[in-house]
Parts: C-alpha cells; sequence; structure tokens
C-alpha cells in the first residue's frame, strides 16, 4: 500500500469513529433545560435525602429506638446532626465547590434569626408557599450586580422530631406546629446574568 | 545639546535604572526587601517579613491571591476551630449587601498587616464595629444586650468572631455553677505514636520496626568518631525503645546519595513527627523553617529577634527542635519549663516560679502526684491534643508545637487547656485578668464576664416558657 493510500484511509476511518463522537459532544453542550426544570431536580433531591435522613435515620433513632439524641452541639452532646444541619452544611461544602447554584433553608419562624428571609424575593416566596400548599413560587431578582433565577419551596415538617424539636426550641417564635405544617423554605439560586 | 535636554535625558535613564534594580530586587526571592517594607510587622508575621512572597505571592497579587496566602497557613487552624463565619457564609448572594458594607469573604478586610498605629494588642487589627455591622439588631432576639456598645461584643469576653467553641450559649449553661477546680480533671491524652507507626504508610517501619533496641545495636557509621556517652543518652529514650537507630535520623538522601549528616534538622524529625514538626513551622519558633510556604530560606529564629522580653545570654540561640529537645537526650522534662525560661524573660514568665502551677510541678517531679499532674509552661501553650488525621479516619495524641494555637485570643485556651482542670466560668474570667495572667495566675480572678449569668437568666426564660406550653397542651 503506498503511503498516499495509508494516510487516505487512516483519515477516512478517523473521521467515521468521529461522527458519533462529534454528535454525543453536541448533545452534551446543548441546552435542553431552562433554570426553573435546573431548580425543580436540584431541590427533588435535596428534599428526598433529607426526608430520608430525617426519618430513616432520626426519627428512627431518637424518636423510636430511643437510642441517641440529635443535637444541634451534635460533636459536644455526641449526638445525630439535626436535619436542618445535615442541609446546611450540603450547602456550604457545594458553595465552596461551584458558584453555578446555591441554596439554603429558611424560615418565617426561624430559630437562628440570621436565617430570616432577606431578599424581597424571599419574604414573597417565604410567606406564597407557606399560604399556597403544594405550590412553589419562582422570582428573579439581582444580588450584587448579578441576576439570578431564584425558586422557593415549602419545607414541611416530615416527621415527629420535627414538630418537636422546633416546637420546644428556647429561640423559636413559634410553638405550634403539627406534622405537614410548612416550617420554612428551600430557596435556590441560580445566577442568570452578570 | 541644550543643558535641558541632557538634564531630560539623565533623569530619564536614573528613572529607567531606578526602576529596574527595584523590580529585580522584588522578583529575587531571596534578595533583601527590608527597603519595600511599609511599616512595621505584626508579632506574628515580624520574622517572616522579609519573605514577601509568603503573604503577597507575587508582585501586586490580586485579593484572592493574599486570601490563598492568608488560608495556606491559617486555613486548617480556622476549619479546626469550627470558624463561625467563614466565607462561604458571605459568598452566598443573599448577603451581597452585606458584603458590600463588609467584605468578610477577604481576611484583610478586617486585619491589615504594616499597619502598627492601629494594631491591637491581640496582635491583628480589627474594626471597633464588625459585629453592629449585621447583628445591629441584636437587642430585639436578647433584651438583654440592650444598650450595650458596639464594641463590646468581642472586647468583654463574650463573644469570638471565628472560634466559639467555648463561649456558645448552650455550653456556658451546661457547665453552670461548677467548682473553680473541677473535682474530676481530666488528663491529656497520651502520645501513642508507637501503635500507629507500623499502619503510617510512609512509617519507614521496614528498618526500623518498632520494637526495643540494644546498646550494641546502635548502626553509627564505625568510620566517625563518637562519645559514647551520646550512644548511652540515646539508648535512654523512646527512641532506642521504639526501634529507630542511629541511621533513622542521619542517614539522608543528599542529591541521590546517601550519606551521614551529623546535625539533622527539622525534616528529619518530621519523618516520624510530621504533626509536631508542623505546629512548630506555623509557630513563632519555626515559622522561618517553613521553606515551602516562604519560597525562600531564612535562618532559624532566635530571641534577639523576639518582641518579647528574652534573657540577654539567650539572645544569638538558634531555635530548631534541638534547642529545647537536646539531641540524643530527648529530655521532655526539661523541655516543659526549663528550655522555656532559659530565654523567656517577661513578668508572666518569670512569676512561674511561685505560682500555684509550679507547686503541683515540682510535686509531680518528686513523686508525690501523678504524671501530667504539674503545670508547666507547656502544659497550657504546648498542649497535649487528640489530632484529627485523614478527615477524621484515626484520632491520635500529639503535643501541638504551635504556641498561638492557644494563645491569641486566649479564650482559645479555654477548652483544650484550662477546662482539663477548672470550671468554665473561672477559666473565662481567669482569662479576662490581665493583672492574674502577669502574676502566673497566684489568687482568684478580679474580673468578672456575665455571660454565663446572662445564659443562665435565659436558661430559666426557656424553662418557664417550655413549662408554660406543656400545660396549654395539657389543657
Amino acid at each position: 500500500m503506498s503511503r498516499l493510500k495509508k494516510v487516505l484511509l487512516t483519515s477516512s476511518i478517523v473521521a467515521v469513529l468521529a461522527i458519533p463522537l462529534t454528535a454525543s459532544s453536541e448533545i452534551a453542550e446543548t441546552p435542553t433545560f431552562t433554570p426553573k426544570q435546573l431548580a425543580d431536580w436540584l431541590h427533588l433531591v435535596m428534599s428526598t435525602d433529607r426526608a430520608v435522613y430525617t426519618k430513616k435515620i432520626v426519627n428512627r433513632l431518637v424518636k423510636k429506638d430511643k437510642v441517641i439524641k440529635a443535637s444541634e452541639h451534635f460533636e459536644d452532646d455526641k449526638a445525630l446532626v439535626l436535619p436542618a444541619q445535615m442541609f446546611r452544611f450540603g450547602a456550604e461544602e457545594v458553595s465552596k465547590k461551584t458558584d453555578q447554584f446555591t441554596y439554603s433553608l429558611q424560615s418565617l419562624w426561624p430559630i437562628n434569626k440570621q436565617n430570616a428571609p432577606r431578599t424581597d424575593v424571599e419574604k414573597a416566596g417565604l410567606a406564597y408557599v407557606a399560604e399556597n400548599k403544594g405550590e412553589n413560587y419562582y422570582g428573579v431578582e439581582e444580588l450584587g450586580g448579578t441576576t439570578y433565577f431564584t425558586a422557593v419551596y415549602a419545607d414541611p415538617a416530615v416527621a415527629p422530631v420535627c414538630v418537636s424539636c422546633h416546637n420546644e426550641h428556647k429561640d423559636t417564635p413559634k410553638s405550634d406546629f403539627k406534622i405537614g405544617d410548612v416550617m420554612g423554605g428551600v430557596v435556590i439560586r441560580i445566577p442568570v446574568k452578570g | 545639546m541644550k543643558r535641558n535636554t541632557w538634564l531630560w535625558l539623565t533623569w530619564i535613564l536614573l528613572t529607567i535604572a531606578l526602576t529596574t534594580y527595584l523590580v529585580m530586587k522584588i522578583n529575587n526571592k531571596a534578595a533583601d526587601k527590608s527597603f519595600f517594607l511599609p511599616g512595621d510587622t505584626t508579632h506574628g508575621h515580624h520574622q517572616i517579613e522579609l519573605a514577601c512572597n509568603a503573604c503577597h505571592s507575587e508582585s501586586f497579587a490580586d485579593e484572592e491571591a493574599i486570601q490563598n496566602a492568608c488560608m495556606n497557613c491559617h486555613g486548617d487552624a480556622l476549619k479546626e476551630n469550627k470558624d463561625k463565619h467563614p466565607k462561604s457564609k458571605f459568598t452566598d448572594p443573599r448577603n451581597a449587601d452585606r458584603v458590600e458594607i463588609l467584605d468578610a469573604r477577604y481576611c484583610v478586610t478586617c486585619h491589615v498587616e504594616h499597619t502598627p498605629e492601629i494594631t491591637q494588642d491581640m496582635g491583628v487589627t480589627m474594626p471597633p464595629d464588625y459585629c453592629n455591622l449585621c447583628h445591629n439588631d441584636i437587642a430585639k432576639e436578647r433584651p438583654s444586650h440592650e444598650g450595650m456598645a458596639f464594641d463590646t461584643c468581642a472586647s468583654a469576653g463574650c463573644h469570638n468572631y471565628h472560634d466559639n467553641q467555648a463561649l456558645y450559649e448552650d455550653y456556658l449553661v451546661k457547665h453552670l455553677h461548677k467548682p473553680d477546680i473541677l473535682d474530676r480533671q481530666e488528663m491529656p491524652p497520651d502520645l501513642n505514636l508507637a501503635e500507629y507507626a507500623p499502619m503510617l504508610p510512609d512509617y519507614p517501619s521496614k528498618d526500623y520496626p518498632v520494637e526495643r533496641l540494644k546498646l550494641v545495636e546502635a548502626d553509627y557509621p564505625q568510620d566517625i568518631d563518637i562519645d559514647m556517652e551520646i550512644v548511652h543518652s540515646w539508648y535512654d529514650t523512646a527512641h532506642a525503645n521504639s526501634g529507630v537507630n542511629c541511621n533513622a535520623c542521619h542517614q539522608q538522601t543528599v542529591e541521590e546519595e546517601t550519606v551521614w549528616v551529623n546535625k539533622p534538622d527539622h525534616t528529619s524529625c518530621a519523618t516520624c513527627h510530621a504533626p509536631e514538626v508542623d505546629g512548630f513551622l506555623m509557630g513563632k519558633h519555626g515559622m522561618r523553617l517553613d521553606v515551602e510556604k516562604l519560597e525562600r530560606s531564612l535562618s532559624p529564629m532566635t530571641p534577639a529577634m523576639a518582641k518579647l522580653p528574652m534573657k540577654k545570654d539567650a539572645k544569638h540561640k538558634e531555635l530548631t527542635c534541638n534547642s529545647c529537645h537536646g539531641a540524643h537526650d530527648y529530655d521532655t522534662q526539661t523541655a516543659r519549663v526549663d528550655t522555656c525560661l532559659g530565654c523567656h524573660n517577661d513578668e508572666h514568665s518569670l512569676a512561674y516560679f511561685d505560682s500555684p502551677h509550679h507547686e503541683l510541678w515540682k510535686k509531680e517531679l518528686a513523686g508525690e502526684l501523678p504524671e501530667h499532674s504539674g503545670v508547666t509552661c507547656a502544659t497550657c501553650h504546648m498542649p497535649r491534643i487528640e489530632k484529627e488525621f485523614m478527615d477524621g479516619m484515626f484520632y491520635m495524641g500529639i503535643v501541638q508545637h504551635n504556641q498561638n494555637d492557644t494563645l491569641k485570643p486566649n479564650e482559645k485556651m479555654i477548652r483544650p487547656v484550662c477546662m482539663d482542670c477548672h470550671s468554665l466560668g473561672f477559666s473565662i474570667d481567669a482569662l479576662a485578668d490581665l493583672k492574674l495572667i502577669n502574676n502566673n495566675f497566684s489568687g482568684q480572678p478580679s474580673v468578672h464576664i456575665e455571660s454565663m449569668d446572662m445564659a443562665e437568666v435565659r436558661m430559666i426564660e426557656a424553662e418557664e416558657k417550655k413549662k408554660r406550653l406543656r400545660e396549654q397542651q395539657n389543657n
């Protein structure tokens, strides 16, 4: 086989093999979902993971089996991390790894007052999800020169431990939560401009 | 050519020459850069002030590069102390308005170097109103705080921006009404390197298995003239008891060749005592030797360079591991008091000999009290701690050789040191009493910090509220 033939043959094989690769790379880079869908999916993962931790670990071991406590000072008290802390620790770790989205847990009745809503969208969103059970709130806001798509999701009491802990905490401004009540909200922000 | 033209040409050439000289000097890591120091450096950094790159990383570095340099040295301590205001709190967009007022994403927003006129006793600058900028409505939540001055949050001994481990409210409540000296005193953790050594991947277990060596097994080269007293000193140490032979420290690889080194440095010690050497290099004694972080080599620290009063006859002692531990005999008793007071000459140090802590140490030395009952310089300033390794995979007892880990602010000393023997309330008050610190804790605190009283009032209120709630539910 002449040198020219070898080159032509090799190039053809490479070109044929590259077609699916190019197609797959194009598909991977093609936008197929909206910021709202992305926020909804992120929230689905977050709320599901936290509900699993709350029900299958905290509620089971604290309320049912009574073998361990859950405490906000979990290290000093040799206790389980509270579900809200588990969520916040995750949010902190994520914020160290990406600035493509952030999330936080807030409430109109916060135990730590720093977790009260601060921006207009947060205030409107938390009020909306508390009054409209099963609905989410979506808004756009500009913070620090960047425009964000912001989604707010209701955070209901999924287990008895949520209710007893919040109702009895010395810093709680509300002591009559029931199972299923909206206790706060998850706020997810995705930068869209700026 | 006119006279003015010559003058202009000379001026331009001189400017170019001077600029070139200064730029070359800045970019030469090993050059003496004292000319560029804009002002006195703090007592935490003055030892390394000529290693500009350690903080500035490069000429005209941006704020991210400087922040990385801060975290390169201080990041681990912030993590270990459970920093209450980590950067992630301020990168959250919901706090963008706060960042505009106080950009707490960067250490240098509060802690500025080379500004001795505003540097505080603790060795850092701090804006007096930094708490107030975010927490100015605290009295709504804590009526007891109504009317408190905006600069008293941290200065009154109640709060600490970074490390609140000994000061948070529930912890105060948990330790209410305990006697000044606790009935059950905690002993510091044992050093258990021998237990872990065989499991550590880098430990040279193959050449130096952890087992007792005999005197005749000392493996120094036969062609060197050695003082047998040295060999006997080694034989009486934990080294000989744990299989650490002469070559383990003295044999080093230089230019790919294994050679005998008469005076091995801290890098040799770090082969087995890495956490202790890391602490030494982080602390004031050893930070000049951290070539990796400084990106240049500096001579060892000497008492002559210190900002604290030091003994005149010790001024030119060079500080390495062996300065305190003594090569071969590694007498840890001497390293706890005598070596410290061989150099340190300030009021607090000199008052140690008349202190109750020294009385306990004397009794321990006399065999009247068990081991670790005595309180030495090292007990407080280089305490034994249980340190986490590999993200919590295992914990090992080590001696913290970074004395600042428990020093400034001194509340950092409460949990790992004071509370081994004393109550929280006593410790908070004692550490707020400068006179008591100066006389090395001979007497009772004359200062009282009210944080525990306030926490108790809130606890009583919370219990009453809970009682009322239960009564309502029952009705």
